[in-house]
């Protein structure tokens, strides 16, 4: 035992297998589950696991509640992620500068990001409400609307999902643009100050010089914002549990409705299995980046 | 007409500090429409006329009266801080021996074992939660706060496993070394001068654990039924809004005060935690 503990090798075996047992068990374990619940006919009451083939899939890709889900996920997590990654860029470069209060600034704006999401939707909740919205109360006072002109921001198909989309950008955009900023802040000054000496335009200079060398940041912060946009249910789940008529359902919420609170678990799966080729994709890309950084 | 040269950099500077605080605004809005609320009387609020921004009734206490002793929210809190507290406890027991042998005693094969178990922590709760509820149904753990304990590790292990690998790579080799030469074994070195002198390190794993633990949502979600059992996070979206009658003005209190001491906490640290995000991308 204790020439054992002696060797780095066994050493360093002993130490880590606890952690990967840990995570085999209680991540490795369900993951298979979830692929055999969907290719079987389980419920929340049955105890044998029975197989059916693609029946889940095929029943599943039928229905229009799922094409509208499978619909709604991609506009949804792809216009936001892009609007996430625009003003995330734009918001790192503003904050680049140093001003007075900057510190305050910072934590004002990782609000978003560090309080519990579930609570800071519940904000929205109040802010968007049909009768004492205060952002309808300050239209009108305004004069931009009348008093029967209140907008159902989480009513109307259209505006729900806008909705919707705005509060996941409030929510990631705090995280991508302390990552940009880590990128941003890592460019060596003199490269700056040769461009500057060359006299570049502000253009050339963001979009030759700046965003080039950003780039492999920019794509962790844009994989960790895509997997977060087409897997979260949470934003949705608070603010219109999928409503108006599904306009917001998204895969996720879906998921839950259908394998947790109808119990119809392996549909459920079914329906959850559909972000597995996302998250595979993201993880390939990820790694690509992950070595790319090491060789260069 | 060409600017001069100072009304130009006036205009620049102009733009860059609105820039910056309607982006303020944006992030911040909804924490400070929480706290206004926390102290309005429910007939302030329930009248549209009423100009929202100030307190046309006098402010009152009453919406943190009721939170605090005719809801579950106390307990909610206790809640959270014992699912907490235990799942800090199992993390470190498991992610401080696995970061340090990653950083240390795998070499190569560590460091794809590595990038493997961080990658785990992409593996969102959404495709698991199925058959976790069966699973934690199985154990005889349904509606117990022992579900989280036991889950909540799936993604704390990775990420602060991640995030001390780091921490013990930056320590100096010669530390251990020296201690071996004074008669400690490999783990002795570990346990009485490596542990010692990586607390500031700990310390950010645990601050993120019991942030993590405190956002979590989905499971908790599946796992807990009685309102007596929830924690903050759930507790406060599912049983507070769902009564007949929305007391916003408790349901704010509740937001806020569960929120923004965290986030005060969690940004003293959020620099080592973009740094665990971003390994491999900056140099």
């Amino acid at each position: 035992m204790a020439a054992l503990l002696d060797s780095p090798r066994w050493l360093g075996v002993l130490m880590i297998a606890p952690a990967v047992l840990y995570i085999v068990l209680v991540v490795g374990l369900p993951f298979v589950l979830a692929i055999l619940y969907a290719f079987s006919g389980v419920t929340m009451g049955s105890r044998t696991i029975e197989f059916v083939g693609f029946k889940n899939f095929i029943s599943v890709l039928e229905t229009t509640k799922f094409q509208t889900s499978l619909r709604n996920t991609f506009v949804f997590a792809l216009i936001a992620q892009v609007l996430v990654m625009v003003l995330g860029t734009v918001l790192a470069m503003a904050l680049l500068k140093d001003f007075r209060g900057k510190w305050l600034v910072r934590l004002l704006i990782l609000l978003p990001w560090v309080a519990p999401i579930s609570l800071g939707t519940i904000g929205w909740l109040w802010i968007l409400d049909s009768t004492y919205s205060v952002i309808n109360w300050t239209l009108e006072a305004l004069g931009l609307i009348g008093a029967d002109g209140w907008f159902m921001w989480l009513g109307v198909p259209y505006l729900a999902m806008g909705s919707v989309i705005t509060i996941h950008v409030w929510r990631i955009l705090p995280l991508a643009t302390v990552i940009l900023l880590a990128g941003l802040t890592s460019i060596p000054h003199d490269i700056h100050d040769a461009a500057q000496v060359d006299g570049a335009s502000f253009w050339r200079h963001l979009f030759q010089i700046t965003l080039p060398l950003i780039r492999p940041i920019m794509l962790v912060a844009g994989l960790f914002g895509l997997v977060f946009a087409f897997t979260d249910m949470i934003v949705i789940f608070v603010l219109t549990r999928g409503g108006p008529y599904d306009t917001t359902q998204v895969l996720a919420s879906l998921a839950f409705f259908t394998g947790i609170q109808a119990g119809d678990l392996a549909e459920g799966a079914a329906i959850a299995l559909f972000l597995f080729p996302l998250l595979l994709a993201v993880a390939v890309a990820f790694l690509r980046v992950a070595r790319r950084a090491e060789v260069t | 007409m060409a600017m001069s040269p100072a009304l130009k950099r006036v205009t620049a500077r102009g733009g860059h500090l609105g820039l910056i605080g309607l982006f303020t605004v944006f992030s911040a809005f909804p924490f400070y429409w929480m706290f206004i609320t926390t102290f309005k009387r429910t007939s302030d609020l329930m009248k549209r006329s009423n100009n929202p921004f100030i307190y046309n009734e006098p402010p009152t206490l009453e919406n943190l009266r009721v939170l605090f002793f005719d809801t579950l929210y106390v307990r909610w809190l206790g809640n959270t801080l014992f699912v907490g507290v235990l799942v800090v406890f199992v993390t470190l027991l498991l992610a401080v021996p696995a970061g340090y042998a990653l950083a240390r005693l795998t070499g190569k094969w560590g460091e794809h074992l590595g990038i493997g178990i961080f990658l785990t922590y992409l593996v969102p709760s959404t495709l698991l939660f199925i058959p976790m509820s069966r699973l934690i149904g199985d154990l005889g753990l349904q509606d117990s706060l022992w579900s989280l304990v036991l889950v909540y590790p799936s993604f704390t292990i990775p990420f602060c496993t991640w995030l001390l690998m780091g921490f013990f790579k930056a320590i100096p080799r010669d530390l251990e070394e020296a201690a071996m030469l004074d008669g400690y074994s490999r783990f002795g070195a570990f346990v009485k001068v490596v542990i010692p002198i990586s607390l500031a390190g700990i310390l950010t794993a645990v601050i993120f654990t019991l942030t993590l633990v405190m956002q979590e949502f989905v499971y908790a979600l599946t796992f807990i039924t009685a309102a007596r059992n929830y924690t903050v996070s759930v507790g406060v979206p599912t049983f507070l809004v769902h009564g007949d009658v929305y007391f916003w003005g408790s349901l704010m209190a509740g937001c806020f005060i569960a929120s923004v001491p965290v986030a005060v906490l969690y940004n003293f640290f959020v620099d080592r935690f973009i740094a665990g995000f971003t390994v491999g991308a900056i140099k």
